[in-house]
């Protein structure tokens, strides 16, 4: 049997609860809270969808570590531990796991969209390289699981989540702004709107990256030093501008 | 609670569901001006097409200039056994090229071939390689694709809302009802057209590769307003699925894994795939391991394609019988092996989702060893009946697009075939949707109080954990309704589910109604359970295997039955079945058909 703590509540407060789980070869922490809730606790709320960590819906905090529950092995941790469940720190709970992560929606809503340039053929298509589409096809890999916001402090401890975007959308926005047809400028939105600045190269979001994205040295710095050249050197940005260059 | 108290909206077009074909539905509504509201029970991005691994089948002939449509036509009905509505083959096959350079102009980043285009994959039951790809995560490109395309689309989204009652009045649709996860809370949305892209049932089963969504809503709420649903019978056990430690049993393993070569073998070190080659595919797959393996080297002119890429059913249906007869491996399952046929950097660049699956559920190094799987419930062929050209049910104003919908996979669904019916069919459902925009008729006031008392029913008294109910069907499910049937099996089955009903009418839920996955479980076992029953009956009337449906005591096909249809709907308030004969398919189709490539 395995002592599991998990915490009980909504926004109005609550606090941990003790249940045991016999645990079973290869279980991980999300079984443990469905047998939790199939045995126990039929009103214990969690979300899940794949079981295979693809989806990014199962994140939580275990022994304080920002994970995804799926693709967390209770063989990780010693047969006597006792394993603590919280939601995310970063959002506000609604109820037990699961936290109201709508803000990260709102955020995505406004970054400006793709915008392709004309297509190379007269059919509508375009010729793409497989080593150019290799860079954003790393932020593609984003399930949007949020732990990079729960455990980046300037959204963890200092909550300012009206001034800045966070890592999550960081890697969003870089999705676009190293796609080799895109031709939006996304550099005020990074620069006022997403806040870029706030962001001091700690490199707590890569480490907690389910995907292993490396979010700081091949989203965040690169996105800096665009926003950087387009507000210190204007001639090079018009430069950029006239012959498309350098995006 | 007075429906006059209730929230509600008022929209041009309600798609319920967020997946592929339920985004790009709202997609196509939106751009022809109808004010569209988008519904989903998760997250918006978590639906099953986040899941899809392999890609998306169109004949773009990018990597082998001889496909066209045509091909991918016949290997559709090939693959479906004959029994699929011809004319959405046809479409699905003449329209997916389009759907999928389109999805390229909207910022997706498929995988390249060394000129630049689209790379394409070769995938079980497809003649040429023909599954745009990237890497094995092409549903993640796709559904976040789609997704960014949306919101800036001025799409409503109304997520973690579930639909519990549709509303037809006087023959045509008003509306639906549902509630938000959240609080609790009912919320009206006034319509007279939707979409339902709800997908799949397959949380019926014991070992699945779906979600908790998957409990055939869609199917359930077309059903209770009076739509038919046809071929249910037809559910598609992938070959692959994990097998070990238990708590991963089902998980899909992409097919994927065959299509880069890797080969099945049974406990003895047998590849058996070559033992079990149907007729009807007699010289379009290699009959020597030398061929396939020259095949997998890229020799793809001179070589035809290893057995281990026929088609689901076939191989699904091999597993099981070397695993019946002894042959299979200490957890149950059969062999699956690609460390012996790729090198380790390939299979990283290749399957990285499978590799990090493995390493992390399995501790087992893909690049080193073999993988232990066998078959898992995976998709549903069956679904709402709809017309080929405009997805409309036989109900005025209500669209079925995706995995709920039926028709187009026939018996069989080929791998690949769903990500490009999702794009081709949902664009229809959407812009014929939109199409029928105006006043919805009112909805009477008791109907809604009605459908909001029965949905707060578990509330009302202490009973049975609706989970326990939910893994009583499953099991009942597993054993008789699984990959093979019999007619003792399908009928305890039935009987079974009756009593089921019984159960599930009497479970109680306790708690609050905020976030309440108890509540959520016993909403969902009204839909299971007609799914469940629709299966069955639908197993039990078809006399014959057939693709996905496989009866040990009919244990071949029978041409006579080829095209008909078993057509399911609700009558007197009991489920009626009746057999119908689908149209025939004109000769031109039909020469394509029977055409060797
Ligand atoms: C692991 C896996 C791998 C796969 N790989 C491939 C592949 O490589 N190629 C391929 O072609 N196919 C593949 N498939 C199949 C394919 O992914 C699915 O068939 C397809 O994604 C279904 O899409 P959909 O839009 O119909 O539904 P989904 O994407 O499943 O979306 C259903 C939506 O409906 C919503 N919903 C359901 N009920 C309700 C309700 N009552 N109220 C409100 N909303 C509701 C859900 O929340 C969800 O948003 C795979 C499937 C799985 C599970
Ligand atoms: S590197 Fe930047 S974004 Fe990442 S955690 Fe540190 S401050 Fe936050
Ligand atoms: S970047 Fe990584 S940690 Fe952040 S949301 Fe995406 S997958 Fe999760
Ligand atoms: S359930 Fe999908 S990532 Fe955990």
């Amino acid at each position: 049997m395995t002592l599991f703590r998990v915490f009980r509540g909504t926004r109005d407060g609550g606090g941990l609860h003790d249940y045991q789980v016999a645990a079973t070869e290869g279980m991980v922490v999300l079984d443990a809270v469905h047998t939790i809730q199939a045995e126990q606790a039929p009103d214990l709320a969690v979300r899940w969808n794949c079981k295979a960590g693809k989806c990014g819906s199962c994140s939580a905090e275990i022994n304080g570590k920002p994970k995804l529950m799926c693709m967390t092995r209770m063989s990780d941790y010693a047969p006597d531990e006792t394993i603590t469940v919280t939601p995310m720190k970063a959002f506000p709970v609604i109820k037990d796991l699961v936290t109201d992560v709508s803000w990260n929606y709102e955020v995505n809503k406004r970054i400006p969209s793709f915008q392709p340039r004309a297509p190379d053929f007269p059919d509508g298509t375009w010729r793409m390289y497989q080593f150019e589409v290799e860079r954003p096809q790393e932020f593609r890999k984003c399930i949007e699981c949020f732990l990079c916001q729960d455990v980046c402090h300037v959204l963890r401890t200092h909550d300012k989540h009206e001034q800045f975007m966070g890592p999550a959308m960081l890697v969003r926005a870089a999705v676009y702004e190293m796609h080799p047809l895109d031709e939006a400028d996304r550099r005020d939105y990074l620069r006022h709107e997403g806040g870029i600045g706030f962001c001091n190269i700690t490199k707590c979001c890569t480490e907690v990256c389910p995907e292993s994205i490396t979010i700081t040295d091949n989203a965040i710095i690169p996105l800096k030093e665009r926003v950087v050249d387009a507000n210190y050197d204007p001639l090079a940005a018009l430069w950029r501008k006239v012959t498309g260059k350098g995006k | 609670m007075a429906a006059s108290d209730l929230k509600s909206h008022t929209y041009d077009v309600v798609v319920i569901g967020a997946g592929g074909a339920g985004l790009r539905a709202a997609i196509e509504a939106s751009a022809l001006k109808a004010k569209v509201a988008l519904v989903c029970k998760s997250l918006l991005g978590k639906a099953h097409t986040v899941m899809a691994e392999g890609g998306a089948a169109a004949a773009l002939g990018n990597v082998m200039g001889e496909d066209n449509w045509r091909v991918h036509f016949r290997d559709t009905m090939r693959g479906g056994k004959m029994h699929n509505n011809w004319r959405m083959a046809q479409i699905h096959a003449q329209e997916a090229p389009d759907r999928i350079n389109e999805l390229e102009a909207w910022g997706a980043l498929f995988d390249r071939t060394p000129d630049g285009r689209i790379n394409q994959r070769p995938f079980g039951g497809h003649t040429y390689s023909r599954l745009a790809h990237v890497g094995d995560r092409t549903g993640l490109e796709m559904i976040r694709v789609l997704q960014d395309k949306g919101v800036h689309s001025g799409i409503d989204v109304h997520m973690e809302c579930t639909i519990v009652k549709l509303f037809v009045v006087g023959g045509k649709v008003a509306g639906a009802l549902g509630y938000f996860r959240e609080t609790g809370r009912f919320v009206l949305f006034k319509t007279s057209a939707i979409v339902l892209a709800t997908g799949g049932i397959g949380k019926a089963w014991q070992i699945t590769s779906n979600s908790w969504e998957y409990t055939g809503d869609g199917h359930a709420l077309a059903y209770e307003a009076g739509a038919e649903l046809i071929d249910m019978e037809f559910v598609q056990f992938h070959p692959t699925g994990m097998v070990w430690p238990p708590s991963v049993r089902g998980i899909l393993v992409t097919e994927g894994v065959r299509g880069e070569g890797g080969v099945l073998k049974n406990s003895t070190g047998e590849r058996f795939m070559f033992r079990y080659m149907p007729d009807m595919f007699k010289g379009d797959y290699a009959d020597t391991e030398a061929e396939s393996d020259a095949w997998v080297k890229g020799d793809r002119t001179k070589n035809r394609r290893p057995p281990e890429l026929l088609t689901r059913d076939v191989v699904a249906k091999a597993i099981t019988k070397e695993i019946a007869e002894g042959r299979g491996t200490e957890h149950g399952g059969v062999v699956l092996d690609i460390a012996s046929k790729q090198s380790p950097d390939y299979i990283k660049k290749k399957l990285p989702s499978m590799y990090h699956q493995f390493k992390e559920l399995a501790h087992v190094d893909i690049t080193k060893d073999p993988m232990e799987i066998g078959p898992t419930t995976h998709y549903v062929m069956g679904g709402v009946k709809v017309d080929a050209e405009t997805q409309e049910s036989t109900v005025p104003g209500l669209y079925a697009a995706g995995e709920v919908g039926g028709g187009m996979h026939g018996a069989n669904r080929l791998g690949g075939n769903s990500l490009s019916d999702l794009l081709v069919f949902g664009r229809r459902a959407g812009q014929y949707a939109a199409g029928k925009r105006g006043a919805a008729p009112a909805i009477p006031d008791a109907e809604v109080e009605q459908a909001m008392r029965e949905a707060l029913e578990p509330f009302e008294h202490a009973g049975e954990n609706p989970f326990a109910v939910q893994s009583a069907l499953q099991a009942i499910m597993q054993r008789d309704a699984g990959i093979i049937r019999d007619k003792a099996g399908l009928e305890n089955a039935l009987a079974e589910l009756e009593k089921l009903k019984g159960r599930a009418r009497k479970v109680g839920v306790t708690g609050s109604r905020e976030y309440n996955p108890g509540w959520h479980t016993a909403i969902d076992l009204q839909s299971l359970l007609i799914v469940s029953e629709a299966t069955a009956r639908a197993a039990l009337e078809r006399t014959e295997s057939r693709g996905g449906h496989t009866r040990s005591d009919h244990p071949d096909p029978d041409e006579k039955q080829a095209r008909e249809q078993i057509v399911i709907k609700k009558e007197g308030g009991r489920m009626a079945v009746r057999r119908e004969v689908q149209p025939p398919i004109p000769a031109d189709l039909m020469a394509l058909i029977k055409e060797s490539v």
